[in-house]
């Protein structure tokens, strides 16, 4: 249960990041951060008690293996996870170039 | 099994890279490549309206028939809301694609710009077609982060502000959307839509699945840009370039928000009563909170932004009296009514409002500014967009004989044959300020005469764009035949009833 | 951006070959072992990633490397909607069908149609990565100008 509690307070963790910091990679960061805790509550969902990795042996006696589907969403998602980072910096980068800097305070062209 | 039903998905992604490749050998292949993949899609979503009606069908990705009653694999499902948005993204999907033919041409690189149109297209369709939790997540994913790279197309400041707004919103989504699967998949170790319903009926966990929804709901209440989660919508939607505007507006906010959230609101939940309540009051301050933000504006795309929020709150508030009405157990007619409503100002809505941005478009490309107080007396120098603006306009407030009369009438009636009387008055009053929103947009735009300033010659905008918006005009008229009982009968109350029965849906995809 | 000192290039020139190899590894072994397509394609992008970061990135030839590795990511990834599609024609009529014969469990050369997925994923994911590094790495040397 405190495993994930702990998940949890990560995403708080990384909400605080987003909200409170001025420069934009820490925001991308604190969005990484937050996304890898979405990715432990997964995997720990999928833990069932005495379970080893599923790999089955065809030879061997049969085991309680842990549940594989929640694996495989995290792989899927993480790679999700990359494409959004990866746009994110795109337009970061270009956000410096156009207004030369990275505080977010001085970026309100948009109003109203 | 339907084999149309995974083609809707793997052609644009097909096109979409297709168009990547030989687009940097061939020059202007990826124009015309895309208007032909699009209007295929379109023909085939018209096929599918004309024929599911009555017989809704079910895919199983990869052959994984449901064993002793549980599904194993992917399904993907196509009933009659389905064939509704898939008839709403592929129609303006195409009009949108053929609009920017012309419009596209000052942006240097257009290949990128069609295949991104056509992973959006393939992501929304990914997201409509699917009866699997995650699923519906990762096409979700794709056509949000290809509408991202759309709104900053042109890299200019305005864009690139709007573009990390909507990214940084857009995630916290996801990541929202990412908890609630996670926690469902906790109790019920399944993710097929069907099956979840089935395995919720057996636990009594209250706290808990009133949790899971209200993070659902904050989720693809982002999305779908509902007070209080709009704060993206006016820059995303002014800045992007005038033809995934229109997108946007028209089609993704409903496919990749409200969608969603009626499917598994009414499919996967039993339907609590505090929570359709909350529902019913988001709906309501949207509508009224984004009409009153919208009068103030001068800027011609954010004063149809934030319209947009507001017809979105009618769909939600009537969504959401349906809601109250079937968790309460009584009247169930009435009910069916103001869900058909609700879906019939969605369809409308993507209607009036593509039209509307098209046409906005179409002032920015021949002006070049978007600010209502230069412009004026277009009425005579733009004739084609004058009189379909006109028409949108009349739509958009209601009246009749065109669709947004209908629809807004069904979703009054509904709330006062319920007997939320407030609600009918709110209903009633936003139609009002609407219609003197738009009454100011057109006096300013076409009606007014500019006396004193240089006279810049203004001519009609060219032919494409003249006949998307020509086509699309006619498309809110003939979406007004759909109040009619014979037409409502075979496109609208199929959708009310696989979503309002219990019953139906797990019918359809467990096979029992 | 320079290369760095020359104990880092002599080691990176030695270690991404071995890098690439186990990426392969990696891919190819997807039905048998965890990994699959998105690990091992991860994998060989950082092989190559490595050698970029190592001998400094004022190398003329990038644009043309990035144009080359575009290619090939939108290349793979239509072979794997082909792949998919295949199942349409082969004999189930069924999108995402399994029609090549399994084999025995455990052997590597099993389980149908996986490990051409995995193969094809796999190229994807690692030229789809580069081209990101490539368009944030050329893109900071136009801004550097």
């Amino acid at each position: 249960m405190t495993a994930y509690i702990l998940c949890f307070i990560l995403f708080l963790a990384g909400l605080y990041g987003v909200i409170t910091r001025r420069n934009l990679i820490k925001i991308a960061i604190s969005l990484s951060v937050m996304e890898f805790s979405m990715f432990l509550l997964f995997a720990l969902i999928g833990y069932t008690d005495g379970g080893v990795a599923p790999i089955v042996d065809p030879t061997g006696p049969a085991k309680v293996y842990v549940d594989p589907l929640p694996q495989a969403l995290v792989l899927t998602a993480i790679v999700i996870g990359l494409a959004t980072t990866a746009m994110l910096m795109a337009t970061i980068i270009r956000l410096y170039r156009k207004y030369g800097t990275f505080d977010i305070r001085e970026i309100k062209n948009l109003k109203g | 099994m339907n084999p149309l039903i995974p083609l809707f998905v793997a052609i644009p992604l097909t096109g979409a890279f297709i168009d990547m490749i030989l687009g940097s050998f061939i020059k202007g292949f990826s124009r015309c490549f895309t208007q032909v993949i699009i209007l295929a899609l379109a023909s085939m979503s018209i096929y599918s309206a004309a024929t599911t009606g009555t017989n809704p069908s079910v895919y199983y990705v990869g052959g994984w028939e449901p064993v002793n009653g549980i599904p194993v694999g992917i399904c993907m499902v196509m009933d009659g809301f389905t064939v509704l948005m898939l008839c709403i993204i592929n129609i303006v999907g195409f009009l949108s694609a053929f609009y920017s033919l012309s419009y596209i041409k000052r942006f240097t690189s257009e290949n990128f710009y069609y295949a991104l149109f056509c992973l959006m297209t393939a992501g929304m369709n990914g997201v409509v077609l699917g009866g699997d939790l995650f699923n519906i997540f990762v096409f979700l994913e794709i056509s949000v982060i290809s509408a991202y790279a759309l709104v900053a197309f042109g890299v200019e400041k305005n864009e690139l502000e709007a573009s990390f707004k909507y990214q940084v919103l857009g995630s916290l989504a996801s990541f929202f959307i990412l908890a609630g699967i996670a926690l469902i998949y906790w109790k019920t170790k399944t993710l097929n839509i069907a099956d979840i319903r089935e395995m919720l009926k057996a636990g009594h966990d209250r706290p808990f699945y009133i949790f899971v929804e209200l993070l659902i709901l904050c989720g693809f209440g982002l999305k779908a840009a509902i007070i209080p989660f709009h704060a993206w919508l006016p820059d995303a939607h002014s800045s992007a370039p005038s033809p995934i505007s229109a997108m946007l507006s028209g089609v993704l906010i409903k496919a990749a928000g409200i969608y969603v959230m009626i499917r598994l609101f009414f499919n996967l939940f039993e339907i609590n009563e505090s929570i359709a309540v909350l529902i019913t009051t988001l709906g309501a301050l949207s509508m009224v909170i984004g009409v009153f933000l919208a009068i103030g504006q001068w800027d011609i795309k954010r004063l149809l932004a934030y319209h947009s929020i507001s017809q979105m709150g009618y769909v939600v508030l009537s969504v959401g009296m349906g809601m109250i009405l079937i968790s309460r157990g009584l009247k169930h007619e009435i009910a069916m009514l103001a869900v058909a409503g609700g879906l019939y100002h969605l369809v409308n809505h993507a209607a009036f409002k593509g039209l509307l941005f098209l046409n906005a478009g179409a002032i920015e490309y021949t002006l070049g500014t978007r600010d209502l107080k230069e412009m004026g007396g277009l009425r005579k120098s733009m004739p084609a967009t004058s009189a379909t603006s006109f028409i949108a306009s009349m739509s958009i407030s209601g009246i009749p004989p065109f669709n947004g009369f209908f629809s807004k009438l069904i979703i009054i009636i509904a709330a006062v044959m319920a007997g939320f009387y407030f609600l009918a008055f709110l209903a009633i009053l936003v139609s009002i300020i609407t219609l003197a929103s738009f009454l100011k947009f057109q006096r300013y735009a076409f009606f007014n005469r500019k006396e004193g300033k240089e006279e810049r010659v203004v001519k009609e905008v060219p032919f494409p764009m003249v006949f998307s918006m020509v086509v699309m005009s006619l498309l809110c008229l003939i979406l007004s035949l759909l109040a009619f009982p014979g037409i409502r009968d075979a496109i609208l109350t199929p959708a009310t009833d696989i979503l309002t029965d219990p019953v139906k849906y797990k019918d359809l995809v467990i096979g029992l | 951006m320079k290369g760095m000192t020359i104990i880092v290039k002599k080691t990176t020139r030695l270690i991404s070959g071995l890098v690439f190899l186990y990426g392969i590894y990696i891919i190819t072994h997807g039905h048998l072992t965890p990994g699959g397509g998105f690990a091992g394609g991860v994998i060989i992008a950082g092989s190559f990633i490595l050698l970029i970061l190592a001998f400094g990135s004022d190398f003329p030839g990038l644009a043309r490397e990035e144009a080359g590795s575009t290619l090939y990511e939108n290349l793979a990834i239509l072979i794997v909607v082909f792949l998919a599609v295949s199942g349409l024609l082969a004999a189930g009529r069924i999108f995402f069908l399994n029609w090549i014969p399994k084999g025995t469990p455990g052997e590597l050369v099993s389980a149908g149609i996986i490990p051409l997925y995995n193969i094809f994923v796999g190229i994807e994911v690692a030229a789809s990565v580069l081209t990101i590094f490539l368009a944030l790495v050329i893109f900071k040397e136009e801004l550097a100008e």
